[in-house]
């Protein structure tokens, strides 16, 4: 059953294109000039109820408008969407009680008051019985390992606790849809592994619905088995995660470990040497290329131990995104 | 949690609580920062001392002169009751703080959870009221006794209830004015001058700097400007300016003032919501 169902969304802005300097500045007050922005172009996606899917990107790419549109919080131009059955742009309190949208910027909860008053108020807000408020708070401070900092200001919280603190108060009322917008920026290792941790066992055990943006692969590579990729407002990739790297990704790496002298001096006819530490070697080669130039390894030297390995997703995204960006000639962001 | 329906009775109690909640949690807010807020509510006493100087300066010579119908006397028993007024209907930060919050994005907070933003905002600004008070309460009690002398004596229960009345709707008017212009932001990201012009006119035209029969030959229109609901009017109920008969009239007109912004406030958030690009990423 469709949790989420988004068909051809759009939403441009028309944002004032200032030009460089005072004059133009003065000019500015009595003509301005405008362009219109498209920073989501044509998006149709769907995604079933208990999937937690990954929406990358690079900056700008049209994610967090996605989210944005998804939550209500702004109308797009053209386009449908529905979650759970509901316009979210029409901002019933119906739809609002069933989703959660939770961003890095931690913005939920009432800075000089210990994070229980604001969870407090949240109860009252989605009308959560108080059995069940207290059955769900315990659970989530245990899951979470803040029950010793309820009663702590936030504002003297540290960030990785502020945002689990955050985390709590989406949650309270077990809400089926959940937006993650960058939920570990900011974080330090450890925190970003507690979060991540806690996200993957809760989504599991409750089956809600998550979309997450993040820029860590780590944190996507570990919750979510399907990937949508947008680009300049536009769907490049929806699918496995793993395909990702099979359709996008146009190297392979092989690495090698030589037996003994002489020392190779002409690998670098096969492809791009990413790593020397003789006998290993690591070497960056093209997808079509691989059996070649293992045969010609092979058939030149003395080798002891080769592997051929996929390159990390978060390399494959990164050549993604730049080479998108370098080479994309469709209509740019601004269309007029 | 999809919620299960509520009868009416429970839904009203249920924004009652809510309603509660805010104030509450707000006024534990409030509270957190008690040396500058006591410091800042003292502080606010010095224009009455100021002004009183002023007034008593320009009477010096004859204290039995009348200005359009205000003797010294009056116009010191004026001022103390315009700066009570000014206590119910000036909301600091309001504006501000609402265009802030759109301009910086946070205000999606409201927009995304299940709370109405203005109703939200009110009870706030109720709970910072209701703290003020209760540490103001001493030095305007101080104040109204040291100068016990100028005011004409108790008027009767029909005028002091007009006046409680008309302080509570000037709070609401005040609230009412100052949520508009924040959520003006909505179109315009910086409201800064217009909030500027609003402190200006306000301060003119609501009888904060002198009385408004001083300014009516001036100003014709004044009488049918809001301004006048912030502080003239509950001064003038209270000093026997508007005759009894005449008090259900000057009521009621500022409840309609109070319908007719709301009514703005309504729909301006309606259509800026609409409008809204949810700036700050």
């Amino acid at each position: 059953m469709a949790a989420i169902e988004v068909q051809d969304l759009c939403r441009q802005y028309r944002v004032y294109r200032k030009q460089e300097g005072v004059w133009a500045s003065v000019r500015g007050l009595f003509r301005r000039e405008y362009e219109t922005v498209s920073a989501v172009r044509h998006v149709s996606f769907r995604i079933d109820a208990g999937e937690m899917v990954a929406f990358l990107g690079p900056n700008g790419a049209g994610k967090t408008t996605t989210l944005k549109l998804l939550s209500g919080l702004v109308v797009p131009t053209s386009g449908t969407a529905t979650v759970l059955g509901h316009v979210p742009w029409e901002r019933e309190d119906a739809y609002r009680r069933r989703f959660s949208l939770v961003t890095g910027q931690k913005e939920q909860l009432w800075w000089d008051l210990p994070a229980q008053e604001s969870f407090r108020l949240h109860r009252e807000i989605y009308r959560i019985p108080a059995e069940e408020y207290q059955r769900r708070l315990d659970e989530l401070t245990e899951l979470l390992d803040v029950r010793r900092l309820m009663m702590r200001p936030v504002r003297e919280l540290s960030l990785g606790e502020r945002m689990r603190m955050e985390l709590i108060a989406a949650l309270l009322h077990r809400p089926e849809v959940l937006f993650l917008d960058e939920p570990t920026i900011g974080l330090d290792v450890v925190s970003q592994r507690r979060v991540q941790e806690f996200l993957r066992y809760y989504q599991r055990e409750q089956k809600i619905t998550v979309i997450l943006t993040s820029h860590y692969m780590k944190d996507v590579e570990a919750l979510c088995e399907r990937a949508i990729v947008i680009n300049k407002g536009i769907v490049i990739h929806d699918g496995p995660l793993a395909a990702i790297i099979d359709r996008f990704s146009r190297h392979k790496i092989i690495e090698l470990q030589f037996s003994g002298n002489p020392v190779p001096t002409d690998l670098s006819r096969y492809g791009e040497i990413l790593e020397t530490r003789f006998p290993r070697v690591r070497l960056q080669v093209e997808k079509q290329r691989v059996s070649e130039c293992l045969a010609s390894i092979l058939a030149a030297h003395s080798v002891d131990d080769i592997s051929v390995l996929e390159r990390p997703l978060e390399d494959v995204i990164a050549e993604l995104f730049s080479l998108s960006g370098d080479s994309e000639s469709g209509p740019a962001g601004a269309v007029s | 949690m999809s919620g299960t329906e509520l009868t009416l009775t429970e839904e009203i109690f249920a924004r009652v609580r809510l309603k509660w909640l805010i104030l509450r949690t707000a006024i534990e807010e409030r509270l957190v920062y008690r040396g500058d807020f006591a410091f800042s509510t003292l502080v606010r006493f010095l224009p009455i001392v100021t002004q009183i100087f002023l007034w008593s300066a320009i009477f010096q010579h004859d204290e039995a002169r009348r200005l359009r119908g205000y003797n010294f006397g009056e116009m010191v028993s004026y001022y103390l009751l315009v700066m009570l007024a000014r206590a119910f209907s000036s909301m600091p930060g309001l504006s501000t703080g609402i265009a802030g919050s759109i301009a910086d994005g946070s205000v999606r907070k409201y927009l995304i959870q299940p709370v109405d933003m203005l109703d939200h905002l009110f009870w706030h600004r109720v709970a910072h009221k209701l703290v003020y008070y209760a540490v103001a309460v001493g030095p305007f009690t101080l104040l109204f006794w040291l100068c016990r002398d100028y005011f004409p004596g108790w008027p009767e229960w029909p005028v002091t209830a007009a006046f409680v009345c008309s302080l509570l709707m000037s709070f609401a008017i005040g609230f009412l004015i100052e949520a508009w212009i924040g959520l003006v932001a909505f179109w315009f990201l910086e409201v800064s001058s217009l909030i500027f012009i609003y402190m200006m006119l306000s301060y003119f035209l609501s009888g904060h700097m002198i009385p408004l029969e001083l300014l009516s030959s001036w100003i014709p229109f004044v009488d049918y400007l809001p301004f006048r609901y912030l502080a003239y009017t509950p001064a003038a109920i209270m000093l026997g300016k508007v005759a009894i008969a005449d008090l259900p009239r000057e009521l009621l007109i500022q409840l309609t003032w109070i319908v007719g912004l709301w009514m703005l406030n309504r729909w301006t958030f309606s259509r800026g919501v609409r409008r809204y690009s949810s700036y700050g990423g």
